[in-house]
C-alpha cells in the first residue's frame, strides 16, 4: 500500500516538473527546413533557394541532419512528426514521401498546383510520389538520374579511349586503361554505391524492358532469368577492374579519384558532376560525361522532393511560399546548375547548363515521351526501402565473395525480395 | 514495525504536523520522482513497447496489427542460413567471434599488465594512467583513430612501404572477411586498461600476510599468482566478465567507425542488424524482434549475476 502510494506520489510530481518545458511555439514567418544537404556543392545549391524564400519575406530555419543518403535525417524526421511537431518541409526521396502520405500526414497543396498546372509540367512518373490520391503533398525539386559515366580526359587521351557505345566496349576500354596503370574504375564499396552500378548494369544486359520487369514490376521469372545471371556475370567483370581497397570507400571519395586522374572512370549519378564543378572541373575539357554503355536514351532516375507536412493554418502561407518558389523556373535552373541534377519541370531552358546538363535536361525529355524514364531501384525510386535494401543485401555480398556465383544471386535476389515484401 | 520506522513515527509525533514534517515526507520523493519517472518510461516502458512491435507487422511506422510470433520465426530461419550467410547469421557468428575475442584479450592482457604494474615498479603512478587513459576515449573516437592507423591506403601499410618495407601486406579493414578482427582489435585496446585497473585493484586486496607466508613455504612468483592471488581475485573476474560482456553486446559505435559503415554488412553485429532494420530498412518489427533477443541475450548474464550477488550477500 505504502509503496503504490509512493508510486502515484512520484509519478505526479515528474509529471508537474517536466509539464511546461514541452510547449514549443514556431514562428509563422520561417520556414523550417529539414535536409541532408551538408557538402559544399549540396549547400551551394540549396542557398539558391533560401535566397528565393528571403525575397519573399520569410526567415530560413535550417534543420541539417549530416549522412550521405539521408538515413539519419529520415530517423529525425519520423520522431519529429511522430512527435506532432513536423518541420514546414523535409527533403524526402520517393517511397519515403509514400509513407507519410499513406499516413495522413502530409498537407495538401493542390489549389497551389491547380493554379500552376503542375499537372502537365512535371513528369507523370514524379506525380506518383508527390500526390497521392490526386492530392499534392510534395514538390520535385530535380531529376537526377544514375545510369551516369564520368571520364577523366587526360587519362582517356593518354590511352587512347573513345567513347564505349555497349558493355564489350567499355571493358574493353577498361582493359586499356589497367595496361596503362590507371585504376581503371573508381568505385567505393558501400551497397548503395554497388546497387546503383548494377542498375546501369542491368539496363545495359537486358534493355530497358528487361529493367522495368524485373525491377518495377518485380517479376519472378525475369528476376530469376538468364539475362540477370548474365548481369551478374558482367559485374563480376567490373569487379576486376577497382583497386582492392575500395571497400567502405565514400562516393565522392572516388570521384576524386577521377577528378585527379588516378582513376579512368566512376560510374555514379550526376550528383558526381557536383563535386566536379565544386573542383573546378570543366565539362568536356577536363572531364567527359556518357551514359553508361548500352543505355543511352533511357533514364534510370531518382528525384529530391521537399514534402510538407500538416501544420496549423498561421503557418501555411510559409509552406506554400517555399512550394512556389521551389518549383518556380528560374529557381529550378539557378539550382540544378550547380546541384549537376536538371530541372523537375519540363520546360525549363537549358541555357544555363553545361554539356552534360543540357544531355541530361534532352535525355529526360525524350525517356519521358517514349517510356524510357524508370525509377532506380537502388535510388529508393522503383521499390520501397525494404526491397531496395533486401537487393543491397544480394548486391552486394555477391561483389565481396558472400555468393560465389551468379546462379546463386538470382536465387538469392528472389529469396531476399520475397522475404521483404 | 522496525527500528527505523519507529524512530520516524516518534519524530513525527514532537513535530506534530508542521511544515518541517510534511518536507521531510515528501522531499525524498521530490528528489527521486523525475529520475524514477525516466527510468520508468524509457528503460522498462520502451523494452515493453519494444516486446510488444515485436508481435506486430509494423514497417516504418507502428502498427497494432499483431502477427504473433512471425518476425521471431523468421529470425530463427535466419539463424540457420549459412550460405550465403543471411545478415542475422552473420550477425550472431560476428557477436561470438567479436565478443570471444574481446572478452578473453580484455581479460588475458588486463590481468598481465595488472600483474607486471603489482611488482612494486617505479613510477606505477605515471603509468597506470597510461593504460587507462584510452577508456576516455569514446567508442567512436577509438575507432575512428584505428581505421585511420589501420586503412592500407594511409595508415600502417602505407607507411611501411613508405619506409621501403613493400612486401609488407595488413589490409583486414578492408577485408571483408577480416573486417570484425579489426573491430576486436580496437575494442581491445579501448577496454583492457579498464579491466588493468579492476584486477589492480583487487591484486592491492590481497592480504599481504598470505603472500609473506607463501614466500616462506619457498613458493615461486608464478606459483604464488597461480595457485594462491588468482583464485583469491576471482571475483574481479565475474564482475569483468560481466562488464565486458554486455560491452560487447551493445557495442556499435565501433563497428561503424573502424569498418566505415559496415560496408557488405560483412562486420554486423546484432545492435547493427537492429538499428539498420528497424530505421533504415523500414521493418521495425523484426528490427524490434532482434532487439528482444539482445536483452534477453543481456539478461541470460545478468540475471544469474544478480542471483548470485543477492545470495552472497543473504549469508
Amino acid at each position: 500500500m505504502k509503496f503504490r502510494a509512493f508510486l502515484i506520489s512520484t509519478a505526479l510530481t515528474a509529471v508537474t516538473i517536466s509539464y511546461g518545458t514541452l510547449a514549443h511555439a514556431a514562428d509563422v514567418k520561417e520556414v523550417q527546413m529539414l535536409h541532408w544537404w551538408t557538402s559544399g556543392g549540396e549547400a551551394a545549391a540549396l542557398d539558391v533557394i533560401k535566397q528565393a524564400v528571403a525575397k519573399q519575406g520569410y526567415a530560413w530555419k535550417d534543420v541539417p541532419v549530416a549522412g550521405g543518403g539521408g538515413g539519419a535525417a529520415m530517423t529525425t524526421l519520423k520522431a519529429n512528426v511522430a512527435a506532432g511537431n513536423p518541420p514546414t518541409a523535409s527533403q524526402i526521396l520517393g517511397y519515403y514521401a509514400l509513407e507519410y502520405a499513406e499516413q495522413g500526414s502530409l498537407a495538401d497543396i493542390s489549389n497551389l498546383a491547380d493554379k500552376e498546372g503542375w499537372d502537365k509540367l512535371i513528369p507523370a512518373a514524379l506525380q506518383k510520389f508527390a500526390k497521392t490520391n490526386g492530392k499534392w503533398g510534395a514538390v520535385p525539386v530535380n531529376i537526377h538520374s544514375v545510369n551516369w559515366i564520368w571520364l577523366n580526359k587526360a587519362v582517356m587521351e593518354k590511352i587512347g579511349g573513345t567513347e564505349p557505345k555497349n558493355f564489350d566496349e567499355f571493358v574493353a576500354l577498361l582493359d586499356k586503361a589497367k595496361k596503362a596503370g590507371v585504376v581503371p574504375l573508381a568505385l567505393g564499396g558501400q551497397p548503395w554505391q554497388e546497387a546503383t552500378m548494377f542498375d546501369s548494369i542491368v539496363a545495359s544486359t537486358g534493355g530497358t524492358e528487361f529493367y522495368k520487369k524485373a525491377f518495377v514490376d518485380l517479376d519472378e521469372g525475369a528476376l530469376k532469368s538468364d539475362t540477370m545471371k548474365k548481369a551478374f556475370d558482367n559485374l563480376a567483370k567490373l569487379r576486376d577492374y577497382v583497386d582492392p581497397n575500395y571497400t567502405g570507400r565514400d562516393w565522392n571519395l572516388a570521384t576524386a579519384m577521377v577528378i585527379k586522374g588516378d582513376a579512368l572512370v566512376q560510374v555514379m549519378g550526376d550528383w558526381a558532376k557536383g563535386e566536379f564543378a565544386a573542383a573546378h572541373k570543366e565539362a568536356g575539357k577536363d572531364f567527359l560525361c556518357y551514359r553508361f554503355p548500352g543505355t543511352d536514351g533511357s533514364v534510370f532516375y531518382n528525384s529530391d522532393m521537399f514534402a510538407f507536412f500538416k501544420v496549423p493554418a498561421d503557418r501555411q502561407a510559409a509552406q506554400l511560399a517555399l512550394a512556389e518558389v521551389t518549383i518556380s523556373p528560374e529557381v529550378q535552373s539557378a539550382f540544378n546548375v550547380i546541384k549537376g541534377s536538371v530541372p523537375a519541370r519540363l520546360d525549363v531552358s537549358d541555357a544555363a547548363f553545361d554539356i552534360c546538363g543540357k544531355k541530361g535536361i534532352a535525355d529526360v525529355k525524350t525517356a519521358n515521351a517514349k517510356g524510357t524514364f524508370f525509377g532506380s531501384l537502388a535510388q529508393n525510386y522503383a521499390q520501397p526501402p525494404a526491397i531496395a535494401t533486401a537487393y543491397y543485401d544480394v548486391v552486394t555480398k555477391f561483389m565481396h565473395g558472400g555468393i560465389k556465383t551468379s546462379d546463386i544471386a538470382v536465387t538469392e535476389l528472389v529469396k531476399s525480395i520475397n522475404a521483404a515484401k | 514495525m522496525t527500528e527505523r520506522e519507529a524512530a520516524t513515527a516518534m519524530a513525527r509525533r514532537k513535530l506534530g504536523p508542521s511544515l518541517r514534517g510534511w518536507f521531510q515526507d515528501w522531499l525524498p520523493r521530490l528528489v527521486l520522482a523525475p529520475s524514477f519517472l525516466l527510468v520508468l518510461v524509457f528503460v522498462y516502458g520502451f523494452n515493453l513497447w519494444t516486446l510488444f512491435l515485436s508481435f506486430t507487422s509494423s514497417k516504418a511506422f507502428p502498427t497494432t496489427n499483431l502477427i504473433g510470433f512471425t518476425n521471431y520465426l523468421r529470425l530463427w530461419n535466419w539463424t540457420f542460413e549459412t550460405d550465403p550467410p543471411s545478415n542475422w547469421y552473420t550477425a550472431l557468428v560476428n557477436m561470438g567471434l567479436f565478443g570471444g575475442l574481446y572478452i578473453f584479450f580484455c581479460l588475458f592482457l588486463g590481468l598481465l599488465l595488472a600483474i607486471l604494474l603489482d611488482q612494486k615498479i617505479r613510477g606505477e603512478g605515471i603509468l597506470r594512467p597510461i593504460y587507462l587513459y584510452p577508456l576516455a576515449l569514446s567508442f567512436i573516437v577509438t575507432g575512428t583513430a584505428w581505421k585511420l592507423f589501420l586503412d592500407p591506403r594511409i595508415g600502417l601499410e602505407n607507411a611501411l612501404h613508405d619506409w621501403g618495407w613493400t612486401s609488407f601486406h595488413f589490409d583486414w579493414v578492408v577485408d571483408p572477411k577480416m573486417m570484425i578482427y579489426c573491430v576486436a582489435i580496437a575494442g581491445i585496446w579501448q577496454s583492457s586498461g579498464f579491466v588493468m585497473a579492476m584486477f589492480l585493484a583487487g591484486l592491492r586486496g590481497v592480504d599481504g600476510e598470505i603472500l609473506k607466508a607463501a614466500q616462506i613455504d619457498g613458493a615461486s612468483t608464478y606459483q604464488t599468482y597461480r595457485r594462491i592471488v588468482i583464485p583469491i581475485i576471482r571475483p574481479v573476474f565475474f564482475s569483468a566478465l560481466i562488464v565486458l560482456a554486455h560491452m560487447a553486446i551493445k557495442s556499435y559505435d565501433l563497428v561503424l567507425s573502424v569498418t566505415g559503415k559496415n560496408p557488405g554488412g560483412a562486420a554486423e553485429l546484432p545492435s547493427t542488424f537492429m538499428y539498420s532494420y528497424t530505421f533504415t530498412r523500414n521493418q521495425m518489427a523484426i528490427g524490434s524482434a532482434s532487439a528482444v533477443i539482445m536483452l534477453m541475450t543481456i539478461a541470460a548474464i545478468m540475471v544469474p549475476y544478480i542471483y548470485s550477488e543477492t545470495r552472497e550477500q543473504n549469508r
